[in-house]
């Protein structure tokens, strides 16, 4: 597939470390904020997630839920946020793109329009939470079509066979699990397990990019810089929290945190 | 849309879950999928599994009390003055509600799973007492989520939930009622889905857990199929009036009678007037792992709801009460909380039962047409909970309570 993620884990592996990914939530705390935010990480990034808020997120553990009720409340629109990816992807610093939500919102947008339009305004991936394989045959043939990455989802339970079948419908990239917990756990499997895993998924297809995501921290990130690429999601959405809880600029906290990120994995 | 002849309501879908190639499926977490499927092949097992089914059978024999009893509600028909109005009163239940079938049954699976813990969502914490009953029956511990708008409302069963020794975790978030429950409860199993059994509290979620739960409250219509035969000896011309939240009491009280054609049994299902998809032609929208009527707003978001009733407040629907509707086999309407209280006053006054918030939706449908009809008619209302969980709220709403 000609896409941007595939050209960026291939330019990481020549630098032989591994992608620092990062999510966010689009709107929150506002639609402008949020851009200018993405934007300023996007310097130290190598791929960036940008969540679209759903109002009944059931994977998602309280830092993401309050980053995302935060974003609806100010009113973010699927349509907003193909605006502000739009923008975002005309800045000198864009990083590839993988937005990140639940079915509903794509299912109630309409599927191929949605992956349509996530063509147009430059999306290069989609992570769709709950629509797993076999039941995403379809939408990840329709992204295809289109040269979207649709990223799979391998999780600790998933059995040796599924792994396989699911690895052979995966596009360029694939998202192992590290743990059974909603976003925003605290890792409770150790980093020697977690590369277990990863390599057994390695191992069916060296070729494919499996990043590793959930209970990823500046203490943990560490320990796992041997998978192809490391997802930050609530570790940095509890920075954005935090310092609009105390009156900071939640911008410069962030560029902060994935700086340090960053430093742990060079 | 076809209903298939010869073959319960629950399992009428296809083999990736779905009811007329539409309606519910699997929209889980990855993690989950696993122990779905393991619940899945155990489920399927049990069925036909001869100690389950008697162990099954002793249970609502002995624990829950047996057959509910079906009765004429003279009164209320002669009042009236048309079709003849008929109870199944499944509010008789120990646990006051067909909550308790579901309650017993995952309670079973989860012992028979060889697992100790066990979680569920409440709204008018029907549900949750009952889980909590059961769990503690079978020496489980037990889990309830629960909104803080339902804890408030529903205190009456949040004591009997702590009372039997039940974990309640408040629900703070969003609308701080069921829907919220229920999404903080698939997060718990999220996390927890290799150690604990996930009781879904109404016909909703994912395929399996919508299955068990309507597999249970089945048993509704399979005594009212006896008692209807032991009172007429047929199965007379019939409309079975029920309420609708989730919707697993009403495809327990229909199942039994799908088949018929709806000239001869007329299913009618009555939802809260702010939280009703499926009597306002909502959209088609994925909640909770399924695909079903919900309520969403343009950009589809979840809408909020209002009713009185907490076990009503809840913006989705039973995927298969999607799959009736498309069918054309039910119909559903809905009632205002004010034609809800006002059916509690009326039948309460003229007979002995004592509906809940929820049933009375089901009885203000009946007031509607009851007296448009035939003497020759018959109506049948499942009174599926008993009131005193919402004392608080009529005496506030009426300003009475009747003995
Ligand atoms: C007595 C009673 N009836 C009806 C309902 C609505 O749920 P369902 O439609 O699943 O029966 C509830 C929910 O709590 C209830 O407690």
């Amino acid at each position: 597939m000609n896409n941007l993620i595939n050209k960026t884990f291939l330019k990481l592996k020549r630098e032989n470390r591994p992608a620092l990914v990062t999510y966010t939530v689009a709107g929150d705390p506002n639609k402008n904020q949020s851009l200018t935010l993405l934007k300023k990480i996007s310097k130290h990034v190598d791929i960036v997630e940008w969540g679209f808020p759903h109002n009944c997120p059931t994977a998602d553990g309280k830092e993401i839920q309050n980053s995302s009720y935060r974003a609806l409340e100010n009113g973010i629109k699927l349509n907003d946020i193909f605006n502000l990816v739009k923008k975002y992807k005309k800045d000198k610093n864009a990083k590839p793109l993988i937005l990140m939500g639940y079915y509903q919102m794509v299912f109630n947008y309409g599927e191929e329009k949605f992956v349509n339009k996530c063509k147009q305004v430059g999306v290069d991936g989609l992570i769709i939470v709950d629509l797993i394989w076999p039941y995403n045959k379809k939408f990840a043939s329709l992204c295809k079509k289109k040269s979207v990455c649709f990223v799979q989802l391998i999780a600790p339970t998933t059995t040796n066979q599924r792994m396989m079948r699911i690895i052979k419908d995966s596009h360029d990239m694939i998202y192992y699990i590290s743990m059974l917990s909603t976003t925003g756990g605290k890792l409770k499997v150790t980093p020697k397990t977690i590369l277990k895993n990863f390599n057994k998924i390695k191992k069916i297809n060296k070729n494919k990019n499996i990043v590793v995501g959930f209970g990823i921290t500046d203490k943990t990130i560490s320990s796992l810089k041997k998978a192809d690429g490391l997802v930050v999601g609530s570790a940095l959405v509890k920075t954005i929290t935090d310092s609009l809880n105390q009156r900071r600029d939640p911008l410069i906290a962030a560029e902060k945190i994935v700086k340090k990120l960053k430093s742990k994995i060079i | 849309m076809k209903i298939k002849k010869g073959i319960p309501i629950y399992d009428q879908h296809d083999k990736n879950g779905f009811y007329g190639g539409k309606f519910g499926g699997n929209f889980v977490a990855e993690g989950t999928l696993k122990p779905i499927q393991d619940l899945t092949k155990l489920f399927a097992k049990l069925r036909k599994d001869k100690k389950f089914l008697a162990k099954k059978e002793q249970l609502f024999k002995s624990y829950l009390g047996g057959e509910t009893p079906f009765f004429k509600l003279k009164n209320l028909t002669k009042y009236l003055g048309g079709a003849q109005i008929w109870c199944k009163d499944v509010s008789s239940l120990k646990g006051s509600a067909h909550k308790g079938y579901h309650a017993t049954i995952n309670a079973l699976i989860c012992k028979m799973s060889g697992r100790k813990y066990l979680c569920g969502d409440t709204g008018a914490g029907m549900f949750g007492k009952n889980l909590a009953m059961a769990g503690k029956h079978l020496g489980l511990k037990v889990k309830i989520f629960m909104g803080t708008k339902d804890i408030a409302r529903q205190s009456v069963n949040v004591k009997f939930m702590r009372d039997a020794g039940a974990e309640i975790v408040p629900v703070d978030s969003g609308s701080k009622t069921l829907v919220d429950a229920v999404s903080e409860c698939m997060r718990y199993y999220v996390s927890n889905c290799e150690t604990t059994h996930l009781a879904v509290g109404s016909a909703i979620g994912a395929n399996i857990f919508s299955k068990i739960c309507v597999y249970s409250t089945s048993q509704i219509s399979i005594e009212l199929k006896k008692q209807l035969i032991q009172q007429f000896g047929k199965i007379p011309k019939l409309k079975l009036i029920n309420v609708i939240g989730g919707g697993s009491s009403a495809l327990g009280f229909w199942n039994e009678f799908i088949d018929y054609d709806k000239k001869h049994v007329e299913l009618i299902g009555v939802e809260a007037k702010y939280a009703a998809p499926l009597a306002t032609n909502a959209k088609l929208s994925i909640l909770h792992g399924a695909a079903q009527y919900c309520l969403t707003n343009k950009d589809g978001q979840i809408s909020p709801t209002h009713s009185l009733s907490a076990g009503l407040d809840y913006p989705g629907s039973s995927p298969m009460h999607g799959f009736l509707k498309d069918a054309k086999r039910a119909r559903f309407t809905f009632a205002s909380d004010k034609e809800a209280l006002q059916a509690f006053k009326l039948v309460t006054k003229l007979e002995a039962i004592r509906p809940s918030l929820e049933p009375c939706h089901a009885f203000a449908e009946c007031i509607k047409i009851a007296p448009k009809l035939k003497k020759d008619q018959i109506i049948i209302v499942n009174n599926c909970g008993e009131a005193s969980k919402d004392k608080k709220i009529f005496l506030k709403e009426l300003g009475y309570y009747p003995s």
